[in-house]
């Protein structure tokens, strides 16, 4: 079970900025442990943000990022108060969702 | 109609750490702004703030044999307060006739009152990624983060306090080993550097304040988040001494030698290193 | 990753002013010896039983010899010129040169000795070759930027003292136990401690004073 993302969303000006750090391994498949032995890719491969539900923002991603990855954007016509949702889903087929209301 | 404005994606942290260990002085300049903007960047999102969220929901729920919870543990300001509480740590505990430093006082709170054993409650003090998680680290961020803004202000007063103080100090100018290191041979000169990597001179208030007053702290190399007791045994590591036994009497004293000559300065972590 | 160690303190007729001034002032307010000795014997007491071993780290690391022990005990505050004198002679009577004679080996392998950091460290593997891990304080070749400072440039080592015996023997020395020229100084003492095996020395030595090394160049 994959940790909580911390999400901040806050309005500036016309638009809304978003900030989120994930909690993920992101190995990359080249890493080998103390044994030699090569530890296996593990990484988000899509992201997917809604505001109330509509989709802002998709990305495809791959072992580059880093682990812990963080992640800012923004986008128009949020306004406070609003949902904003995102979630991630990794090659493990693991995902996690959480939501933060527009500050 | 919404639109993107903008995306910025934190990548390659290794890579930067490597790089500025390995590349050449001509590149200095570039990888110092480099690593300046990423640690600017990481700030608006430290990801020891996942350490800090996670020890704070684990704070709350009864755990252990004896199904209690951390509300029950006193870090020094009564049962239950994290407010200030690192700042004024470490500090001698009655109740446990000893001087502790947090994570000491945590493992106590665990075994005294939560019923876990010893061996249990220090199974994993420091994490190795997310198989092998570390609470303690998560408790520590947790409450280091709820002193971000106080000032550092460990009292002396106590006289089993002021001894350990002593001893730190002591301690921090013990030559021994194969290569004769002790703390001083790193930490006592200003403006010196191994490698690339500037040393904080712990022997002057302004070094110790800002090296004591950062830790714990995301450590990116490692994508871990790293609590005071672990920089003491990784310092000893590189010190070619053996194996700092977390909480150990020694690694309270040094705590104690550094974090009242500290005392003063505002307490700004967790704070995030390459 | 980085090793760290340290800088060479630098000692002379300063000193013995300075040691001299120092005798005053412990007269005055510092704590009383045998408060100090108590307090030194109760901080090894706790040492002691703050480590375990780990891999090649035994607790036996914990024990002082007698240049660590001065060092230790005059850390803070100017070194006695009596106690210069007294570490500088006993490490220099325990250089060991070589017995074939044979002081300079391959630049290049020293080359390597400087850049490597593992050794003797609990998590280092034992069988692995030690370094010196030189470049961590000092400058040597200019290909080489990311050294540190802690110790002094050596960059033209030899093409400043001279491509002689005695700059081959000094350089020796040095590597071999840098307590022998100045006392309570950051270097490890890397052939006294078998840091080093005679041959790296060599290699090391070749790296300070070869005419060919980048060193000197």
């Amino acid at each position: 079970m994959a940790d909580p993302m911390k999400i901040r969303a806050n309005l500036v000006g016309d638009s809304t900025e978003v900030k989120v750090l994930m909690s993920h391994e992101m190995d990359t498949g080249l890493v080998k442990d103390k044994s030699g032995k090569i530890i296996p890719a593990w990484w988000i491969q899509t992201v997917k943000v809604t505001h109330n539900d509509k989709v802002v923002l998709t990305a495809q991603w791959g072992t580059a990022v880093s682990k812990n990855p963080f992640m800012s954007f923004k986008f128009k016509g949020g306004a406070k108060g609003d949902k904003v949702t995102i979630t991630w889903v990794d090659n493990h087929n693991d995902s996690r969702t959480d939501t933060a209301v527009i500050a | 109609m919404r639109s993107i404005h903008r995306l910025t994606l934190i990548v390659g942290a290794a890579a930067i750490a490597v790089a500025t260990l390995a590349g050449p002085v001509v590149a200095q300049t570039t990888l110092e702004n480099a690593s300046a903007k990423y640690r600017q960047d990481l700030s608006e999102g430290n990801p020891a703030d996942l350490w800090v969220a996670r020890g704070q929901e684990m704070w709350k729920v009864p755990r252990g044999p004896k199904k209690v919870s951390f509300e029950s543990c006193d870090l020094g300001l009564g049962p239950g307060v994290v407010k200030g509480a690192y700042a004024q740590l470490p500090r001698w505990f009655a109740d446990a006739g000893r001087v502790m430093d947090l994570e000491t006082r945590l493992v106590w709170c665990m075994v005294n009152q939560q019923g876990y054993t010893h061996a249990e409650a220090t199974k994993q003090t420091f994490g190795n990624g997310s198989r092998h998680r570390s609470d303690l680290e998560a408790l520590t961020a947790y409450v280091a983060k709820e002193s971000d803004g106080v000032k550092m202000n460990v009292s002396l007063a106590d006289p089993h306090v002021r001894e350990m103080y002593d001893v730190g100090k002591k301690a921090f100018f013990y030559h021994a080993g194969t290569h004769d290191f002790a703390c001083a041979t790193c930490h006592a000169e200003d403006n010196v550097r191994i490698r690339l990597q500037y040393l904080p001179n712990l022997t002057k208030p302004e070094g110790a304040q800002k090296a004591y007053t950062t830790w714990p702290a995301y450590r990116v190399a490692q994508g871990e988040t790293r609590t005071f007791q672990w920089r003491l045994n990784d310092c000893f590591r590189q010190q070619r001494f053996p194996d700092l036994i977390y909480g150990s009497d020694l690694s309270i004293a040094l705590t104690t030698y550094l974090a009242a000559s500290a005392n003063g300065a505002v307490y700004v972590g967790p704070g995030i290193k390459l | 990753m980085t090793t760290r160690f340290p800088a060479v303190r630098l000692l002379g007729a300063a000193a013995a002013v300075a040691a001299a001034a120092g005798i005053l002032y412990g007269c005055a307010s510092a704590p009383s010896a045998s408060e100090d000795a108590a307090l030194t014997a109760r901080t090894i007491a706790i040492m002691k039983a703050s480590f375990k071993p780990k891999g090649q780290a035994g607790l036996d690391r914990l024990d002082q010899d007698e240049t660590q022990r001065l060092c230790s005990q005059n850390a803070e505050g100017k070194l006695p010129d009596s106690i210069v004198k007294k570490i500088e002679q006993e490490n220099l009577a325990a250089v060991k040169y070589p017995a074939d004679g044979k002081l300079v080996g391959n630049w290049k392998e020293g080359e390597k000795v400087a850049e490597l950091g593992q050794g003797m460290q609990f998590s280092d593997d034992p069988k692995k070759p030690n370094g010196a891990n030189c470049y961590a304080c000092h400058q040597l070749s200019p290909k080489q930027e990311a050294y540190g400072t802690i110790g002094p440039s050596l960059y033209e080592f030899a093409k400043k003292r001279g491509y002689t015996e005695e700059t081959r023997r000094y350089a020796w020395a040095k590597v071999y136990d840098a307590e022998a020229f100045s006392a309570c100084t950051n270097m490890p003492r890397f052939g006294q401690h078998h840091i080093l095996t005679e041959q790296q020395i060599r290699d090391v030595v070749a790296l300070l004073v070869d005419p060919a090394s980048p060193v000197n160049q």
